[in-house]
């Protein structure tokens, strides 16, 4: 504990006081690596078997939400058609005009599910939820995010961008201090990754359970001492969209698993 | 959530020819030491026993503890002998029973 703390001292020096907002770079386009990079050759394994991995016991479970009740997610969203999802969880999140505010994916989810489908929206973090999530991000997999930075987004980019480079909590680390300027090292017993959100939602093996980009972020969040916010709101929707941003060009890899 | 089961078997299968099976059900085996985000004691809740049965006989079986990981995987291996049903079970310390049966064509 000791050791780590003076670690963290020294990561806090080495990049305190020099760098003004301005100057501090995003990550750039050509050193963007997954985090699958970053784990144990068997963690990679597990990701890659498409049976062992247990993330698809969520995907599974959300395949047979998506096709349930009357008004079904498959009503509209046939697998071939006009409507298909293939690729839809690569530009998530985006400005959405009927709710008038930025929504990710379980967002856009529970809108349709209140607009079409005549449900009430899931809970953030619900068992159903995530299934959902799973399976529709599932049928992005491998494809390239590409989210949108429209005119309508653009503000909620510069809020999740501030969020991302902004010093909180106790240890009073921002983001980039570990994801840009020091990915690749050992922090404990890990390498720290570049922070890209293209497995999520994923398996972490330290929850033992399935979970969203949100919980993850939380865990960050707790990790430096500072207070997290609540899953799904609008500021790690904003963050969330800065990392999508920053992650642009990474193939899809949900259902992901991660340590 | 319901208690989703993945199985992994052959549909067919030659007479004497060692089959590889995978079972996998979603489960929190929660431990009974781990408390809340209020400090309440999360209550045990694990499965304790796993069997395969071939036509009714048990042609592998396990058993779980507190420490074996939520939603266990196990692969194992059994020979095909003849036509029939392949039925997967896990029984619960709460005396809950989830199954799971895919039909085996032996030629």
């Amino acid at each position: 504990m000791r050791l780590w703390l003076l670690v963290v001292l020294v990561v806090n020096q080495a990049s305190a006081e020099t760098r003004s907002f301005a100057d501090r770079p995003d990550l750039s386009a050509d050193a963007v690596q997954s985090g699958r990079l970053f784990l144990t050759e068997e963690t990679r394994a597990l990701q890659a078997d498409d049976f062992a991995n247990p993330g698809y016991l969520w995907v599974e479970r959300g395949g047979e939400l998506f096709s349930e009740g009357e008004k079904s997610c498959a009503g509209c969203h046939a697998a071939a058609g006009d409507r298909s999802l293939a690729g839809a969880a690569t530009r998530y999140p985006q400005y959405d005009a009927g709710a008038g505010t930025l929504i990710n994916l379980e967002g856009r989810i529970n809108r349709c599910r209140q607009r079409y489908q005549d449900q009430p929206a899931l809970t953030y973090e619900s068992q159903d939820l995530l299934a959902l999530t799973a399976y529709v991000a599932s049928l992005s997999q491998g494809l390239a995010m590409d989210v949108p930075i429209d005119a309508e987004a653009a503000a909620y980019f510069q809020q999740g961008r501030a969020y991302y480079f902004q010093r909180r909590g106790q240890l009073n680390l921002a983001c980039n201090q570990c994801h840009d300027d020091n990915w690749g090292k050992r922090l404990r017993g890990d390498t720290i990754s570049q922070g890209h959100p293209n497995a999520w939602p994923a398996y972490r093996l330290e929850w033992q359970t399935f979970g969203s980009l949100h919980r993850r972020i939380r865990d960050c969040d707790a990790g430096v001492r500072a207070e997290p916010h609540e899953p799904g709101s609008e500021i790690y929707i904003s963050l969330e969209l800065y990392l999508a941003w920053r992650a642009r060009g990474l193939g899809m890899e949900s259902p992901g698993i991660r340590r | 959530m319901s208690n989703t089961i993945r199985i992994k078997a052959p549909g067919q299968a030659r007479r004497g020819e060692v089959m590889e099976l995978k079972a996998m059900i979603r489960h929190p085996m929660e431990t009974g030491y781990r408390r809340d985000l209020y400090g309440k004691q999360i209550p045990e809740d694990i499965l304790d026993r796993f069997e395969c049965r071939y036509n009714g006989e048990v042609v592998f079986s396990a058993e779980f503890f507190r420490a074996t990981a939520a939603d266990p995987f196990l692969t194992f291996y059994t020979v095909a002998t003849e036509s029939g049903t392949l039925e997967f079970r896990w029984l619960g310390q709460d005396e809950s029973v989830y199954r799971e049966s895919v039909q085996l064509e032996v030629k």
